[in-house]
C-alpha cells in the first residue's frame, strides 16, 4: 500500500498563497480613490472592451485584477446579488459591505477548500451618502477584507504605488488632483500613461440613481491634460 | 443569502428573470412558471382602469397617463403612477389589473438594467420591446382570469435616431406604430383626440400639449380615466423620451396647460 506524502498544512497554505500572488503580480494595478465628490477608479488597462472596472448597483461599483474570467465571474455573482435584493427588498436595502462580506467568504472558501485558488483582488466601492463616508472594501485572493475610507491599492507591486500615492494624497482634493496623482502613481517614474492606456470610472454625486460613470475619450484627456 | 454562483451550463446569463427563478425568489405565480392558477377560468370581464397615451414628435415620443385607479365602480386611488421609466432611453405605460401590471414593470426594469450591467451594453430598443412581449405572454394565464396587463412602451432608438412607439395585446403580440396610439378603457376617446390634433414632426410643446387634451378627453367619457384633480392638485403624469434620455415633464406645467386649455376653450365658446 502506498502511503501518499505528508505535507504540512502550514506548507499548503503557503504554496497557494504564493501560486494566488505570482498570478495577481503578473497582472497591472489599478487605484481607487476617494474625491470631494464621489470615488474615483483608475486601471492600467489598455482593453476597451474587457473592464476591469464595472457597475455593481446604484451606489456600487466593483473592480478587479488578476485573472480576468475569475473576477468578471465574481462581478456577474455581485450584480446578480445586488438586483436580487434590491427586487426582493428595496433599492436602498442593497449596500456594499454585505456583498463585499460574501465575496470574502467565497474566496476564503476556495482557498482553503479548493485545489486551486483564485488569482484575483477584487474592490467593492460605495459612495458615502450624507450620513456615512465613501467605503472600499479591499478583498484579497484568500478572503482577506479590509476597508478603506481613502484609497485602496490593488494588484503588483501595490506597496510602491501606494507609497507614491500617499505622498500627494490630500484629504478633499478635486477629480483632476485624484486623478492626475492616481496616474502618475501607476505609472512610476519611468512611465507616462495616457488616456488610451487606462480605464477610468467614477461613482459621484450628482449623477442620479446610478452613480456610475465611465470617463472616456475627449472627457477624460481634457482632465488628464 | 449567498453569492449567486452558477455552473456554466445552468447560467442564466443576462436574463434576471431566470436569474430569480433560479434563486426561488417569490414571484407573481404565472411570472414564474407560466401555470394557470385555479379558478374559475377564461372571466370575460377584462378591466382597463386607465387612459395611457403615446405620441411621435419630431425629437422623440411623448407619454402620458391618467392617475386614477378603479375597484370595480369605486375609485381605489387617486395619485397612481402609470407611466415609468424603463431605463434611459425608454418609457412604459401600463393599463390593466394594477398589481401584476406594476410588478410587471419593476421587473422590466430591473431586467433592462441588470442586462446592461451583465453585458455591458445597453439593449436595442427592438430587444426591450420583444422582452416586455414575453412578459406580457407569461402573464396570459392571468389575463385569462381576468388580471389582464397591456403594456404601451416608447423609446427613442439610439442607432436609427427617431423616437418608436410599440403597443401589446394580453398575448403578448406587438405591433409597432407609426405615429401614436393609446390604451386603457379610454383610450378609443383619447385616440380620436390625438389623430384630429397630430401632424407629422410636430415639435415637443405642441405634443405635450395633445397629450393633455387626449387625457382629458379620455376622462371626460370615461369614469374609469381620471382627470386634472384640481382640489387636491393631482394632475395626469407626462414624460418625454428623446436623445438626452427620459424626462418628467414638470407637474407645474402640466397643471398650467389644463388651466388653459379649460380657459381657452371657454373663450372660445366651447363647453370644457
Amino acid at each position: 500500500m502506498t502511503m501518499p506524502y505528508y505535507v504540512a498544512p502550514e506548507q499548503v497554505m503557503k504554496d497557494r498563497a504564493e501560486y494566488a500572488q505570482k498570478g495577481i503580480a503578473r497582472g497591472r494595478s489599478l487605484i481607487a480613490s476617494a474625491y470631494d465628490e464621489g470615488i474615483v477608479i483608475v486601471a492600467d488597462n489598455p482593453s476597451r472592451s474587457l473592464h476591469k472596472i464595472s457597475e455593481i448597483y446604484d451606489r456600487i461599483a466593483f473592480a478587479g485584477v488578476g485573472k480576468y474570467n475569475e473576477f468578471d465571474q465574481l462581478r456577474v455573482s455581485g450584480i446578480r446579488h445586488a438586483d436580487t435584493k434590491g427586487y426582493a427588498y428595496s433599492r436602498e436595502d442593497v449596500d456594499a459591505r454585505s456583498l463585499a462580506n460574501l465575496y470574502a467568504q467565497y474566496l476564503g472558501q476556495v482557498f482553503t477548500h479548493e485545489m486551486k485558488p483564485l488569482e484575483v483582488e477584487i474592490l467593492v466601492a460605495e459612495l458615502g451618502t450624507g450620513l456615512h463616508a465613501p467605503q472600499l472594501y479591499h478583498i484579497a485572493y484568500e478572503g482577506t477584507i479590509t476597508d478603506e475610507d481613502r484609497y485602496a491599492v490593488l494588484g503588483g507591486e501595490t506597496e510602491t504605488i501606494a507609497q507614491r500615492l500617499e505622498e500627494s494624497w490630500t484629504e478633499g482634493w478635486s477629480l483632476t488632483e485624484a486623478l492626475r496623482a492616481a496616474v502618475a502613481a501607476l505609472a512610476g517614474p519611468d512611465r507616462t500613461l495616457s488616456g488610451g492606456d487606462l480605464e477610468v470610472a467614477v461613482l459621484a454625486q450628482g449623477n442620479g440613481r446610478r452613480a456610475f460613470r465611465r470617463l472616456v475619450d475627449e472627457e477624460l484627456s481634457t482632465l488628464l491634460a | 443569502m449567498t453569492l449567486p454562483l452558477f455552473t456554466t451550463t445552468d447560467d442564466p446569463g443576462p436574463d434576471f428573470a431566470g436569474l430569480i427563478r433560479r434563486l426561488r425568489v417569490p414571484l407573481h405565480p404565472t411570472m414564474t412558471t407560466g401555470a394557470m392558477p385555479s379558478g374559475p377560468a377564461g372571466a370575460g370581464e377584462i378591466r382597463h382602469g386607465t387612459t395611457v397615451v403615446a405620441l411621435r414628435f419630431a425629437d422623440g415620443i411623448v407619454m402620458a397617463g391618467d392617475r386614477r385607479a378603479t375597484e370595480g365602480h369605486a375609485i381605489a386611488h387617486r395619485a397612481m403612477e402609470k407611466v415609468f421609466p424603463a431605463d434611459r432611453y425608454s418609457a412604459v405605460a401600463i393599463a390593466g389589473a394594477a398589481g401584476p401590471a406594476v410588478e410587471m414593470v419593476r421587473l422590466f426594469q430591473t431586467q433592462l438594467e441588470h442586462y446592461e450591467k451583465v453585458e455591458g451594453v445597453v439593449l436595442s430598443l427592438e430587444g426591450k420591446a420583444n422582452q416586455l412581449g414575453q412578459m406580457v405572454r407569461e402573464h396570459l394565464p392571468m389575463a385569462m382570469q381576468g388580471l389582464a396587463v397591456v403594456p404601451l412602451f416608447a423609446g427613442y432608438d439610439l442607432a436609427r435616431g427617431t423616437g418608436r412607439i410599440f403597443t401589446y395585446d394580453v398575448t403578448g403580440g406587438h405591433y409597432e406604430e407609426t405615429e401614436h396610439n393609446a390604451t386603457g378603457s379610454g383610450g378609443r376617446d383619447a385616440r380620436t383626440t390625438i389623430k384630429l390634433g397630430y401632424r407629422v414632426g410636430m415639435d415637443r410643446d405642441d405634443a405635450v400639449e395633445l397629450a393633455i387634451e387626449a387625457l382629458y378627453e379620455a376622462a371626460d367619457e370615461d369614469s374609469a380615466t381620471g382627470g386634472p384633480d384640481l382640489i387636491r392638485g393631482i394632475y395626469p403624469l407626462v414624460a418625454t423620451v428623446t436623445a438626452e434620455g427620459f424626462a418628467s415633464v414638470p407637474e407645474d406645467e402640466v397643471a398650467e396647460r389644463f388651466a388653459s386649455l379649460i380657459e381657452r376653450r371657454r373663450s372660445e365658446g366651447r363647453q370644457p
